[in-house]
């Protein structure tokens, strides 16, 4: 089936109260050819494509305001810092958190995780004391606490996961203890897909003292996040997983922790006086945002939440879960697949192996059919350990992504059994 | 676009499906093991040598199928061959895999059953799933003890 006839299809077929046909058009790389084939982009978790309206954002920038931001009194720095400004009030609105200042403007999820182990952190911890992880986090929600851990003389402890990918809340129970003063876990699974009751967790830490950062890379562009109501004190997540510019990631305090934490790089921005006897910081945000900015990137990000906002989360949540629910059906049709990540609370994330056949081989294969999946360990190699796979093949989707891609991704995995029976 | 049967020959599907020399090498006198974090794969190289001679080499492990039918062949094509003529190989197999064979200088070594590979070329993520077991053999023979990466 042409392309064109899959996108009059979905005119037609009106799906969660979206339309794909229409919201494809806005995404210009999806109408591009990859070896012949139209493109299936499943690859949503490592990044998103780009709507043109952050592609004219970015350009918009750079054509019409650019400047230097926060000191300039001409007026292009005038209008860039209010360009930049006006996004953190944007990021404000989209977490819902207390104040803009809560919103501190780092270059990925990974910095902002950094950034409060190294600030917060390295001020809270004494030797003795423990952070909790849990066994399905990211490499970049691992390693900054290993890291601090080791220099700070405490434990890193890890709550179990089950079988189904499910966190294992009496396990976690009895890791909370007086001792625990951070508690760093993911809203969702990078490779499972599931959405951990999170709400709960924080309740629990906050019963034992302890701080929680919540790592919403795969949440923030699948469902609506609400910082106020989570009570986390800190949240995560990159601009470039939400349809926006890469070299952006969003961190939210809350405002008490934020103003009491040491600053995290010195430099520009950061200061409020300088002298080589002493120097006086800033207030946040800007005390954590040393050096120029990934400006453009802010900016544009602002665009990419319009965007989401337009569409609302509440519809992109309700379509995901139908084609989510669609790809888990066809894909469990494939002879010999096995899902790993069957949580019943589920992102459209669907990680899978094939008998005998390892993921890399079919990644390969269905690239050449024109589907882009990932695989590998997906930088969550404890996870992999604890299933004892070395890799799984991981398909992601987006709103953007339809039926007929679920179905081409389908057809490529039986051309990969036939190659190799 | 490129054809899928010319990176995945019969030959590899068979090397892949049934790995020659594939066991723990007794009295192995350098063994050493490769590992690529892109996609998890593993490989343990066993030689023994006779003066300079490769006598004996075998390997273990698990990976992908050009991953593992590389070390396969690889296996096949060493023994009895002169170290320099290890080397050799290696050269010409790099050349081969990552499309810079120089074909002025013909057929000096042979590749034998290796040219296989020739369709690697075309997919360069794939070059060190082609390479990690030859990596680990040189690591081996260099009597190098730890873990060699791809990375």
């Amino acid at each position: 089936m042409s392309f064109s006839t899959t996108a009059r299809n979905h005119r037609r077929r009106v799906s969660g109260g979206l339309n794909p046909g229409r919201i494809r058009r806005d995404f210009p790389i999806l109408s591009r050819k990859v070896h012949g084939k139209p493109l299936a982009y499943l690859d949503n978790a490592a990044t998103s494509q780009k709507p043109q309206q952050v592609i004219d954002a970015v350009s918009r920038y750079y054509s019409r305001t650019n400047a230097n931001i926060q000191r300039g009194v001409h007026l292009l720095s005038v209008r860039a810092t209010d360009a930049y400004e006006a996004t953190r009030e944007r990021v404000q609105r989209f977490v819902n958190a207390t104040r803009a200042e809560e919103i501190v403007f780092v270059r990925s999820t990974t910095e902002g995780i950094n950034l409060v182990a190294q600030t917060a952190g390295r001020s809270l911890l004494n030797p003795g004391d423990e952070v909790i992880v849990s066994q399905m986090e990211h490499h970049s929600n691992i390693v900054p606490w290993q890291m601090l851990c080791q220099e700070k003389g405490a434990r890193l402890r890890v709550i179990p996961v089950s079988g189904q990918g499910e966190m294992l809340l009496d396990e976690y129970e009895k890791l909370l203890n007086p001792r625990t003063r951070i508690v760093a876990v993911t809203h969702v699974s990078n490779v499972l897909g599931t959405i951990n009751p999170v709400r709960k967790m924080v309740e629990m830490a906050h019963g034992h003292g302890a701080l929680v950062l919540l790592d919403g890379a795969q949440a923030a562009p699948h469902l609506k996040v609400d910082v106020q109501e989570l009570d986390c004190d800190f949240y995560c997540f990159s601009g470039h997983k939400v349809y926006g510019p890469t070299g952006i990631g969003i961190l939210y305090g809350k405002w008490k922790h934020l103003e009491s934490m040491p600053p995290y790089q010195g430099g520009g921005e950061m200061i409020r006086s300088v002298s080589f006897e002493k120097t006086t910081y800033n207030e946040p945000p800007h005390k954590f945002e040393g050096g120029t900015p990934n400006i453009a990137g802010v900016v544009a990000l602002a665009a990419a939440l319009d965007y989401l906002e337009n569409l609302g989360l509440d519809r992109i949540e309700a379509y995901e879960n139908e084609l989510l629910e669609y790809a888990t059906s066809r894909l469990s049709q494939v002879p010999g697949l096995r899902l790993i990540g069957t949580a019943p609370s589920k992102a459209a994330v669907l990680s899978f192996v094939l008998d005998e056949i390892h993921p890399h081989d079919m990644g390969t294969i269905l690239d050449l059919e024109g589907v882009a999946i990932r695989t590998g360990h997906h930088c969550a190699q404890p996870l992999m350990d604890y299933y004892g796979l070395p890799a799984t093949a991981r398909a992601s989707l987006a709103f953007y992504n339809t039926r007929e891609e679920i179905d081409a991704m389908c057809r490529g995995l039986r051309k990969v059994i036939e190659v190799f029976e | 676009m490129p054809d899928l049967s010319a990176l995945y020959q019969e030959v590899i599907l068979d090397h892949n499906r049934r790995p020659r020399n594939f066991a723990v090498l007794e009295g192995a006198d350098h063994q050493s093991e490769g590992f690529n974090p892109l996609c998890g794969d593993r490989v343990t190289v066993y030689v023994k040598l006779k003066g300079s001679v490769v006598v004996d080499v075998s390997f273990q492990g698990s990976g992908c199928a050009i991953s593992m039918a590389s070390a396969s062949i690889m296996t096949e094509s060493l023994k009895g061959k002169k170290l320099e003529e290890v080397e050799a190989l290696f050269k010409r197999f790099h050349q081969l895999v990552t499309g810079k064979l120089d074909s002025e200088d013909h057929f000096e070594p042979d590749l034998g059953k290796l040219v296989v590979f020739e369709g690697i070329s075309r997919y360069p993520v794939r070059v060190k799933c082609a390479t990690l077991t030859w990596h680990a053999l040189r690591a081996a023979l260099e009597k190098r003890n730890e873990v060699v990466s791809t990375e």
